[in-house]
């Protein structure tokens, strides 16, 4: 038994103690467990992979194992991690355990929404521990389709019409995706689905990269929001609820810029060198134009959603440096930008179960009536604008400090108009704080409302516990991340 | 003569075995169902416990054989073949209990399994003919008693309409079919399959027959632009027949169409895969598109499964061993997904008569499990993973991929986005529209719980198991 299988079967098991499981209490019991389990394993996980590079493992994967599955298309089970995945694994973890306890009271038919909860979680894990290109395109479906009725069902506002619009926006794009990778197996001579066996071999031609490149990468790019196709997020995102955003915003959009990364451009390079800059363009708009967006937004959750088409596109953007400072960067910003999103909707979910409205024309004063809500919602608002000792500021560091390394010119200029988002983030965040949590509470409504229970409290202290620590302790995290980057940037040569 | 050459024909044999035995026991059974003077009643156990035992006794597949001349040929692929489409008839049959329960059909039970069954039989001659005499004959026997099939609701107005309609398009679909194969024995002068190849060299004749041949098969898979009878004749026929059709029939007739394309018209590959492409790109699109403004959920499965059809065709394009294992194995998951749906479709029309789709809202309140099933059996559909319908679609799309039809699968990839919209509409309808009056919770006989038992181990099972996709992979055959 693999030490990376046990992410895919704690989830199966879940799904089996869910469907067994009578009453509320069981279904909680459940979800606890094996979130935590899911929690203890990743850190064992990461404590194993730093102890086997200590020791000197110099493999580009370790942990790897093999299973053949159908042999007559070269498709395998075939898993191992590096410094990414791991730094993923961890991530994803983090944010299932909290998001479980953040839709602890949900209501109704909870057991279903676990059941296509732990689903979506199966496939975000399954998806970063593969290294088979057929396993992985797997697990990315998987991920995707319990999100139609998570937020059909449970969401909110115009929920049919969000939850439809995610569903196909995304499953076009896996479209584009399935496409790309027919391409990259038959264009590699169709030996292998193995991607570090791919990319060994190294042998696609380039007048098919130029076809392949551009339709993997945006398959991946609309779920990392890449502009212009990130118009589901927003209302995806707004409809969903807490626990579905947390997961989607924190884990699942980095799906996208995990598979531009590993696939689109470790597999195809010289197309990547070719082609990268129409796609630099793309999230250089996406980066300008969702900080913009957010500053004009009324509905919390709605500038959050826009605060992430430029977050995540800032990933992507840094991808495209293909340098490993920026590309390291572009690792700490998924993992930064999964924990603060994360952190935000689930305070904006508790704000919304309190107050009943998402609207900042209609909040204001919250300080005084719920101080612990209110200032863990000033910490993320801070790490989301790049306080340094926060993890924003580390991130959006390391990858403008690696983007300017680029010699070239227009990437020069790129960076320079990507770096006024940060000013722009902090437009938005300051005025947002200072409309919803400070001043007097004219709403007498409000005044009534109580502060954060145990559970809230739970999801949102570990939240900022991994954000500040990330901030604090950023080495080791980013030696890992940059050690593993080199052998990807190394292509681009 | 040599009469061991009939043991070649086993399982053809076997099921006539079956319908004797069926034919002559309904004679001793009471025809309306009531215990009288002793005799028993004829019961769904016995057509399906005979049908398992045939599947079961051919399933492992004999080698290759031949007999009466090339007239009657089989290989391990064929065998496989005909024990998907037999293992289908079984859930059909377990599907029908309920519905031959009524009344009016109480009396008529035997020749419904009798009439199935015979057109099983044209299925297997068909799929086994090395003579285009014996191919033709296999697929009347196989249309013939279908079109007493979908009329079998006789007092109902649509049911008799739609008989009518199949019977006549059936037949014309015949006469072009048999004007394509009397040019083409114009042209070379043989019937045999083995023979033929010889003598094709594209001239123009030949374009002509092969396009009269085609024709006549697109109306049989219901293609577009053959398709204008599917939905009238899919929305009027009782749901059991519908099921049958849309999965048994089409599977059938899609895998004749593989094997005589690749076997009879090799030399002409570039013409037939000319006239494949365009026919699959507005099979799919065409039928996707009208799918979205369907509110009955029997014409949305209509236009569904031309859909599926367009998909099925992407392994016949390829032509290569590839394809016709993708073929097959699509074939046997789109059998599962669909009878899966059928089943629930049946059940529900017959306990509560509702078949449109603002009728279904709320179900989920009522009849989780049944909501359940049935939104797997639509994922798989649609080809969404954990379920096979992903696996089926990943790997004829990959086969039609490898042969050079790029552009091909990907107009085949971005329908499956426009196929998921109407999927999760039903979804939608189910599980998140409100209803003021849901359907009643009911709970279905245990014929249909073992019906949907099969369609759901199938729709799981096959995904995690790839023995039976590496199976069927050493007996393709291709150009």
């Amino acid at each position: 038994m693999n030490l990376l299988s046990i992410f895919v079967l704690i989830p199966m098991l879940m799904l089996l103690g869910l469907w067994l499981s009578r009453n509320i209490r069981q279904i909680r019991a459940v979800m606890v467990v094996g979130a935590s389990a899911l929690v203890v394993a990743a850190v064992a996980l990461t404590v194993a992979y730093l102890n086997a590079r200590h020791a000197g493992a110099t493999d580009e994967m370790l942990f790897r194992a093999d299973i053949p599955w159908y042999p007559a298309l070269n498709i395998q089970y075939s898993v191992g991690v590096d410094g990414i995945s791991v730094a993923m694994l961890l991530l994803s973890a983090v944010i299932v355990f909290t998001g479980t306890f953040a839709s602890w009271k949900l209501q109704p038919l909870t057991k279903e929404y676990f059941l296509w909860f732990t689903l979506l979680s199966m496939g975000v894990f399954g998806f970063f521990i593969s290294t088979d290109l057929f396993t992985m395109f797997m697990f990315y479906e998987v991920a995707l389709i319990p999100m139609y009725l998570l937020i059909g069902v449970w969401g909110s506002g115009r929920k049919e019409y969000s939850a439809m619009k995610l569903t196909l926006m995304l499953m076009g794009g896996s479209a584009f995706l399935l496409i790309g990778i027919l391409g990259i197996y038959y264009g590699s001579g169709g030996t292998t689905m193995n991607l570090l066996e791919i990319a060994k071999l190294h042998n696609i031609p380039i007048e098919q990269q130029r076809i392949w490149f551009p339709l993997t990468f945006l398959g991946f790019g609309v779920l990392g929001a890449l502009f212009p196709f990130h118009t589901w997020s927003p209302d995806g995102h707004a409809s969903a609820p807490t626990a579905v955003s947390m997961l989607h915003a924190g884990v699942l959009m980095k799906l996208g810029g995990y598979g531009c990364f590993r696939i689109a451009m470790y597999l195809m390079p010289e197309a990547a060198q070719e082609l990268g800059w129409i796609f630099l363009i793309l999230t250089g708009i996406s980066v300008v134009y969702g900080a913009f967006s957010a500053c004009v937004q009324t509905d919390l959750k709605y500038i959050n959603a826009y605060s992430s088409v430029s977050h995540c596109g800032l990933v992507l953007f840094a991808i495209l440096m293909m340098n490993q400072t920026a590309c390291t960067g572009a690792v700490l910003q998924m993992l930064s930008h999964g924990l603060m999103t994360a952190l935000f909707f689930a305070l904006i979910g508790m704000i919304y179960g309190r107050t009943h409205t998402r609207d900042i024309r209609e909040l204001n004063g919250l300080m005084k009536i719920m101080p612990f809500l209110s200032v863990c919602y000033v910490i993320a608002g801070l790490a989301n604008l790049g306080l340094p000792g926060l993890s924003g500021f580390i991130a959006e560091m390391t990858i403008f400090n690696g983007a300017f390394q680029h010699p070239d010119v227009f990437h020069r200029t790129w960076t320079i108009i990507a770096c006024t988002s940060i000013v722009i983030t902090a437009v938005y965040i300051l005025r947002l704080v200072g409309k919803i949590l400070y001043g007097t509470c004219t709403n007498k409504h409000h005044l009534e409302l109580t502060d954060a229970t145990w559970d809230e409290r739970t999801a949102v202290i570990i939240l900022i516990v991994c954000v500040a620590g990330l901030g604090l302790a950023p080495l080791w995290m980013s030696n890992m991340i940059s050690d593993s980057v080199l052998p990807l940037v190394q292509v681009f040569r | 003569m040599d009469y061991s050459q009939f043991l070649a024909m086993k399982g053809e044999l076997s099921l006539i075995a079956v319908i004797m035995i069926l034919f002559i026991a309904d004679l001793f059974f009471c025809p309306d169902g009531h215990k009288k003077d002793g005799k028993p009643r004829l019961n769904t156990l016995l057509p399906v416990v005979l049908l398992t035992i045939h599947t079961l006794i051919n399933i492992i597949p004999t080698p290759a054989t031949e007999a009466f001349g090339g007239m009657y040929y089989s290989t391990p692929i064929h065998c496989i073949i005909k024990s998907v489409l037999s293992i289908g008839t079984i859930v059909v049959f377990l599907m029908a209990h309920e519905w031959l329960r009524q009344p009016d059909n109480l009396i008529k039970q035997g020749e419904f399994y009798v009439l199935t069954l015979s057109t099983l039989l044209g299925m297997y001659f068909m799929i086994s003919a090395g003579h285009f005499l014996m191919f033709f004959i296999g697929l009347e026997t196989a249309s013939i008693p279908m079109a007493a099939l979908v009329a079998f609701d006789k007092y109902r107005h649509h049911s008799a309409e739609a008989g009518a309609k199949y019977i006549l398009t059936a037949l014309f679909s015949s006469g072009l079919l048999l004007f394509g194969i009397s040019l083409i024995y114009g042209t070379v002068g043989t019937m045999y399959f083995t023979d033929i190849p010889a003598h094709i060299n594209g001239s123009a004749l030949q374009i002509v027959a092969f396009v009269f041949f085609f024709s006549g098969m697109g109306f049989k898979l219901s293609l577009v632009p053959f398709h204008l009878w599917t939905a009238d004749v899919y929305e009027g026929s009782p749901s059991t027949v519908t099921a049958y059709l849309s999965v048994i029939s089409k599977g059938s007739a899609a895998f004749v169409l593989m094997a005589i394309l690749v076997k009879v018209f090799a030399p002409m590959v570039a013409q037939w895969q000319e006239v494949l492409y365009w026919i699959i790109i507005a099979s799919i699109t065409l039928a996707n598109l009208f799918a979205l403004r369907q509110q009955n959920i029997m014409r949305l499965m209509a236009f569904s499964s031309i859909s599926q059809a367009g998909y099925i065709m992407l392994g016949v394009i390829s032509g290569t061993p590839q394809g016709m294992t993708s073929l097959v194995y699509y074939v046997l998951i789109y059998l599962f997904a669909n009878l899966g749906a059928f089943t629930i479709i049946n059940i529900i029309g017959l306990r509560t008569q509702r078949y449109t789709l603002e009728e279904y809202d709320g179900l989920y309140t009522t009849n989780p499990k049944l909501s359940f099933l049935m939104t797997l059996s639509l994922f798989s559909l649609a080809g969404i993973p954990p379920f096979a319908g992903f696996f089926s679609k990943f790997f004829i799309f990959a086969a039609a991929f490898r042969s050079g039809f790029h552009m091909l699968v990907f107009i085949a990839l971005v329908n499956t986005v426009i196929s998921l919209y109407y999927y999760l509409k039903v979804v939608k309808s189910m599980y998140i529209n409100k209803n003021e009056e849901p359907i009643v919770g009911f709970r279905s006989d245990n014929y249909t719980r073992t019906s949907l038992l099969i369609c759901t181990a199938g729709i799981i099972i096959l995904s995690i198991a790839s023995v039976i996709y590496q199976y069927i992979d050493k007996f393709s055959f291709g150009l």
